[in-house]
């Protein structure tokens, strides 16, 4: 009775289509760094999605273990990308990255 | 009943990620994603993960939500000219996703998921919360210990990444004021009469 009850390919299409979003958000917002890092959070918010729907669908824990993992590691890097964004605000007073170049030499 | 809610849920996640990417301010862009991640809780509460479901609103709406609206404001910046090249990007970014969902479904077509016919959110306890502290603190010690030491070693890069050192600002330095001794400050003086020192 596919369609009529809740299945994994719900699931798995609206974190496709999430993870979609997240990569297009990087592309389109080239200068905005912050919304860079959103775009990110969106794309691990994606897989764990996708990691919970497959781990409920299919009986076994280890997928929420796993999300769990992912929270954790998103939040780190969240800190820390927002971190480097405000060192690089204050010693160059702008946060437009496409002319971050300065190492090139 | 639950796929009304699935559609309704997931219809809102996906607007508000649209939105998310698409906002001219990076304040309204923050709000946006808030929903989207409430709403993605909602989802998981719909296939009975209420923990992860939690779990995601108290970290991500709680902490990273609030931290990204905190730096947001606390920046100066110019944000109409951060928009200028939208319109440049986006065909080329339209391509790009599009060409990624057209794999994504592609396998999706090509692969046969055997879900679905045992769906447990908590095997082999009565609650999400029992079933996921069950194998959290026995299988996976490991894991969420090391999860523990990168979340201090996150908390201490962000802590030198951003802390200055001002010398023009005046602090009290309990260990000199602690340490000083009577022949430091105090010190007698033979005055002689009619004259100063």
């Amino acid at each position: 009775m596919a369609g009529v009850e809740l299945t994994l390919g719900h699931y798995l299409a609206v974190s496709a289509a999430l993870f979609t979003i997240g990569v297009f958000g990087i592309f389109v917002n080239r200068k905005n760094i912050i919304v860079i890092l959103m775009s990110i959070e969106l794309i691990l918010l994606s897989v764990n999605i996708n990691l919970v729907a497959f781990s409920v669908f299919n009986g076994t824990i280890m997928g929420q273990v796993f999300a769990m993992i992912v929270l954790t590691v998103a939040a780190a890097e969240a800190a820390v990308g927002l971190a480097i964004l405000v060192v690089y605000f204050r010693n160059r007073g702008e946060i437009a990255v496409e002319d971050v170049n300065v190492l090139h030499g | 009943m639950a796929l009304i809610a699935f559609y309704i849920l997931s219809t809102i996640v996906v607007l508000s990620a649209l939105f998310v990417v698409a906002a001219r301010n990076p304040v309204h862009s923050v709000l946006w994603l808030i929903l989207a991640f409430f709403t993605s809780a909602g989802l998981l509460v719909l296939i009975g993960a209420e923990f992860l479901a939690m779990l995601l609103v108290v970290v991500y709406v709680g902490a990273v939500a609030v931290l990204f609206l905190f730096v947001v404001m606390m920046l100066d910046i110019d944000f109409v000219a951060l928009k200028q090249g939208f319109q440049n990007y986006l065909v080329v970014g339209a391509l790009i996703a599009l060409a990624l969902l057209a794999e994504i479904g592609i396998v999706a077509a090509a692969a046969t998921f055997g879900g679905g016919e045992t769906f447990n959110a908590s095997p082999g306890a009565p609650t999400n919360a029992e079933a996921l502290s069950r194998v959290l603190y026995t299988d996976y010690l490991l894991l969420f210990q090391m999860s523990g030491i990168v979340l201090l070693v996150a908390m201490m890069g962000a802590i030198v990444l951003t802390l200055r050192s001002r010398p023009s600002v005046k602090r009290q330095n309990i260990a000199e004021q602690t340490g000083r001794k009577r022949k430091d400050a105090v010190e007698l003086k033979d005055v002689r009469p009619g004259q100063g020192l």
